[in-house]
Parts: C-alpha cells; structure tokens; sequence
C-alpha cells in the first residue's frame, strides 16, 4: 500500500465535522475525489498531502505514518514522496522552468536526471529556459506537473488541475496526468467538481453528498 | 542556496539597485573618512619624525608648523640670522636645521636649507646629488615628474608661494639631483641651499661668493644681515622638551612650536568635523537597513505563495529563513563592496583635483583592515534587517497560504 488514510476525523469548528472516509490506495492505483467547492476537497488534500495535521487519525505513505515526522525531516519526505499540483501553476516567477524543476531536486538533495525527459515528454523541452512570464496557461499547467513528478514522487496529488482549462487541454491534463502517474508506478489522487474529468477515473469517492 | 535568494533580488532590479545605492553611499563616507584619517595621520606623524620643536618669527604656532614641517600654509615671517645662530649654541640644542622659504617654481616650493634637512628625511637619489654651489637645486620626485624635469636643466624660480608675483630671472637654477619616491613631505620640494635663496633676492650680483661653495651643515657663515624662515631643532636631552620652548617663547623675538603638541590639536579641531560626517553615515546606513528590511517585508507579502510552493517542494522552514536571510547578506554584501569601491573612486578624483597641497599626497591605491570591518558592519546590517522577514518565512502555514487563493 502507497497510501492508507484512516479514521481521519478534522474541523475547524467542532460542530462542523468533516466526513472523511478511509482512502486506501496501491502504487500505479488512480482515485479521483469528487465533490461540491465548500465540501472539504481541499482540506482532504492538505491532510494527504502533510500540509495540515488531522485532529486524529493517521496518514500513511508507503510505510510511513507522515505526521509523526519532525521538522526538516517532514519537509524532505514531503518534497521527496508527495508531487502536489495545485488549481493555479505556481511556479516561482524569477526562476526559469528549468530552474524550477531544479530546485524540487535541490530541496530533496537529490538529482533524478528527469528533468530532461520530463519536459520532452510534456512538450515543452524547447520553453526549458524560458521565464515563466512567457508562458501561457497550458505550459504554466504541464511545468507544474513536471515540477510535482521530477522527484519521482509515490504519489501524486492534484487539486482541481482542470478548473481553468477548456474542455480539450481537461482532458489532455487528466490523460497526461494518468500517463505519468503509470509510467512513474505513482498513486494518483485527482481532487475536483468538474464533471468531465469523471468519465476517465471509475475509482470514485464523492464528498458532501452527490453533485 | 545563493543562486535562489540572487535569482529573487534580480527579479526586482529597481528596488534592489536603490538599497544597494543607498547602503554604498553610507559606507562610502566612512571608507573616505576612514582613508583620509589614516593617511592623513600617518604622513603627518612621518614628516614631523625627528623634528621636536620648530622656531620661527611670531605667529600662529599651528601655521609655523604647517608652513615649515608640511610646507601647506604661509609662513609666520623671517627671523635673523643673528638670532637663530644664538640658538644654535644653546646647549639643549642637539642639532638645528635652518630654512628659508619664499619662492616656488609652478606651485612646487624652493626650500633653502642644508644637507641635514636630507638627511633628516633619509633622502635617496634617483640622479644626479645634493647642491654644492649656490643656485644649485635637488628636485623632489613628484616635483620633478610634474614640472619634466631632469638633473642638467635649468629654471627659474618665482617670488611667493603658491601663486607668483615676479620671476627671479636674473639666477637660473640648475638641477644638481633628483630624488627617488620617498612617501613624505619631500616628493612636492624644491631643495636649495640656504644661500640660493639669499642670492635671488639680492639686488647687485657678486660673482665671487655665487662660485664659492655653500654651507652643508649648520648656518652659512655670513658678515652681512641676513634673515632665514624659520629652524627645526632636535632636542639633546628630554629636559630640553621642558625648558627650550619656554626660553625660546618667553625671552626672545622668536617662537617655538612643538609639531606633535599642534597637530594632535589639529586634529582635535578636525574632529568635530569628522564625527558629524561619520555621524551623517551611520544614519544613511541605518536608512538603508531599513530600506532593505522594508523592501524584504513587501516583497515576502507577495511570495508567501512562492515560499509555500517550495515547502510543499520538500523546503525546510529554516531553509526558507536562510533564503530570506541571504537576501538581506547579499544585497549588503553588493553595498559594501559597491560602497568601498565609490569611496576610493571618490578619493582618486578628489587627488585628482588637487594636484599639490595636503590633498595630494593622499593615496586612493591604499586599502586598510578597517574596510575589512565595514564589510562585515554590513553584512550585521543585512541579518538584522532580513531577521523579521525571514521568521515570518520561518513561520508559513503552507495549507493556509495555499487555500487562500
């Protein structure tokens, strides 16, 4: 198991419980999180993905229950296991694309040698030292992807990648998306309320109640 | 590391090239003031080496100095040559220079003196030797190169200091040496003997006593009533330090300065000066710290979102504290860098300018352990400055910051 979420219980306020369900998922296995904005999605992601710590339960990740990990420690197994691809590219701005995916191998002191292929294979080898304020919206989308995949993550969480994409470059995302994730042998959570991504991932969990 | 914090500086040009300006032009003044202070320091305490008391006619003590040791101000008036020979046989006296100032040749002064005052300074020549007959002239080096003179030629002298009323026509002086480089008051001097300049200002020519030899030590032997500018003594004894200027002030037409007694308060009266300039720098360079600590407080408002980023990229929180701090360490590292490289520019147009007087004999091509000290000033500078930023990049909730948008 890549992936065992259990008894996972988080509130802001301690009358509005979220509804988490266990989330147990194998390497090369694909899950897609379904539900209306306001429902938890996100909150889901973060705890995933180690940005926020449940109020119990525990996250485990290839073997590793991630919230008892302390500090740098955290951080490096965060960056190293977990390719986290928000709604917007964030990409850091004075960096070149190539820089980018350079420091995810700096801050993992480690060096993957994939950053090379990666870009080839999204089709953006040729914008490597381009600055990322030449980019438009598809590119900026297919940089993060490579950003989240260069440290040959075990798992692979995406939060809402096709909001702002037309219905061709959803479906490119998400077929690129479950390319990568099985060429790579990742999990692949894909976290979204848009109905057309549905059709491409059976594996469904639906949060907030059906949309 | 580094190349992370360069490549976020350089995305803002503007802001980090004001910082960096503002930083330099602080440490700039304090790396004029600290060479000029130094320089300044050192080659007067070098030119006054071995002179312990200065006698010349009635004046400001200050200016007696200046006009007979640095050769920078106007002297006091002439003294008899009856009088200072009285001196010469007191027995305190352990040995006595006499001078006599009034012509210059371009601006350079005509000293005359004997081959004492070269010994004095331990002068060394690059050609030629020391005068012998009168009208004879040793050029000191910078003096020589200014004017492109060489041992064989010949000049002539001008009335004054600094700026010439008449020429001396009727004597050309010819050059006997030529001094090498000695970093003191030498290099800007015209040496002669005591009687050249006697025999310039004299009305009818006996040509007998311009071929006699001159006097090499002590005072020229003379029937006639002439004067001489002023004398330096050394002291035989330290007592001599007590009882000479009080001897010399209190019963004769002379007076006596002590060089050491009336530089350090020279330097007392610059001081003030001096302390408001430093003080000027120290707030230009708070103003700038503040200017970077302002600039990395805005600049952190927009790149939590970057800084979240790179914490979900495996990032440690102390990673991104150092990142910030390395901002701040950089841009001050360019300041002082910058700062110290304006400083000495500055003092080479500032010699530049000023091609004969105090000024001049300063060096821009010196570089001294303190500015070592503004370096590292300003790099406690740059922590400080970049300290808060960086704790609050220490203290990013990445979920929260990501979840904003």
């Amino acid at each position: 198991m890549v992936l065992r979420a259990n008894n996972i219980e988080f509130y802001y306020d301690s009358n509005q419980k979220f509804q988490i369900p266990d989330i147990n998922l194998d390497a090369g296995e694909q899950m897609l999180i379904l539900g209306k904005s306001g429902s938890g999605k996100t909150t889901i992601l973060n705890i995933i993905a180690g940005l926020l710590k449940p109020k119990s339960g525990t996250v485990n990740i290839d073997g590793t229950d991630i919230y008892s990990l302390k500090g740098s420690q955290f951080d490096k197994f965060r960056g190293k296991n977990i390719g986290i691809i928000f709604q917007k590219p964030h990409i850091l701005a004075p960096l070149t694309v190539e820089e980018n995916l350079q420091l995810a191998n700096f801050f993992v002191k480690e060096n993957t040698h994939l950053i090379e292929p990666l870009l080839k294979e999204l089709g953006i080898l040729d914008k490597r030292k381009a600055r990322i304020s030449t980019l438009s919206e598809g590119e900026a989308q297919r940089v993060s992807i490579a950003r989240a995949l260069v440290n040959k993550p075990k798992l692979i969480l995406a939060d809402e990648p096709t909001a702002s994409l037309d219905d061709e470059n959803a479906t490119a995302v998400v077929k690129l998306l479950q390319n990568q994730a099985k060429k790579y042998d990742a999990a692949l959570i894909i976290v979204t309320h848009d109905q057309r991504v549905k059709d491409h991932i059976s594996n469904q969990i639906i949060i907030g109640g059906q949309s | 590391m580094i190349k992370l914090s360069w490549k976020y500086l350089i995305a803002k040009p503007l802001s980090t090239g004001l910082n960096i300006l503002l930083l330099a032009l602080g440490l700039a003044i304090i790396t004029v003031l600290i060479l000029i202070q130094d320089q300044f320091e050192n080659k007067m305490t070098k030119d006054a080496e071995g002179i312990d008391l200065v006698v010349g006619a009635k004046g400001s003590p200050l200016q007696l100095i200046l006009s007979s040791v640095y050769h920078i101000d106007f002297p006091t008036g002439n003294i008899d040559l009856k009088d200072a020979m009285a001196l010469s046989k007191n027995r305190l006296v352990k040995n006595i220079i006499p001078l006599g100032l009034g012509d210059n040749y371009q601006g350079y002064r005509i000293v005359g003196t004997n081959h004492d005052y070269l010994a004095l300074y331990k002068a060394v020549f690059s050609e030629g030797e020391a005068w012998e007959k009168p009208f004879d002239v040793v050029l000191g080096h910078e003096a020589a190169e200014k004017v492109g003179l060489k041992a064989g030629d010949t000049f002539i002298g001008s009335h004054g200091i600094g700026s010439s009323s008449h020429e001396h026509d009727a004597h050309p002086y010819v050059i006997t040496g030529v001094l090498s480089p000695m970093g003191n008051v030498l290099d800007k001097l015209i040496l002669t003997s005591i009687e050249s300049v006697w025999y310039t200002h004299d009305e009818e020519h006996d040509h007998a006593t311009h071929e006699a030899p001159v006097a090499k030590k002590g005072f020229p032997v003379t029937d006639q009533d002439r004067e001489v500018t002023s004398l330096l003594i050394q002291y035989r004894n330290p007592i001599a330090a007590i009882q000479l200027p009080r001897f010399i002030n209190s019963k004769s037409a002379l007076q006596a300065a002590s060089p050491s007694f009336e530089i350090s308060r020279l330097f007392e009266l610059l001081g003030v000066g001096v302390k408001l300039i430093q003080g000027l720098a120290i707030v230009i360079i708070i103003i700038a710290g503040l200017g970077i600590f302002i600039a990395l407080f805005n600049s952190l408002k927009e790149r939590k979102y970057d800084l979240a980023v790179m914490r979900t990229l495996g990032a440690s929180s102390w990673q991104l504290f150092l990142h910030i701090v390395l901002e701040g360490v950089i841009l001050t590292i360019l300041g002082a860098v910058v700062g110290i490289a304006i400083g000495h520019l500055f003092l080479v147009i500032l010699v530049m300018q000023n091609d004969q007087g105090a000024i001049s004999t300063l060096s821009a091509a010196v570089f001294l352990k303190e500015e070592l000290w503004i370096l590292a000033y300003a790099v406690i500078v740059g922590i400080l400055a970049s300290l808060i930023p960086a704790w609050n990049a220490y203290q990013t909730d990445i979920a929260k910051q990501l979840t904003k948008a």
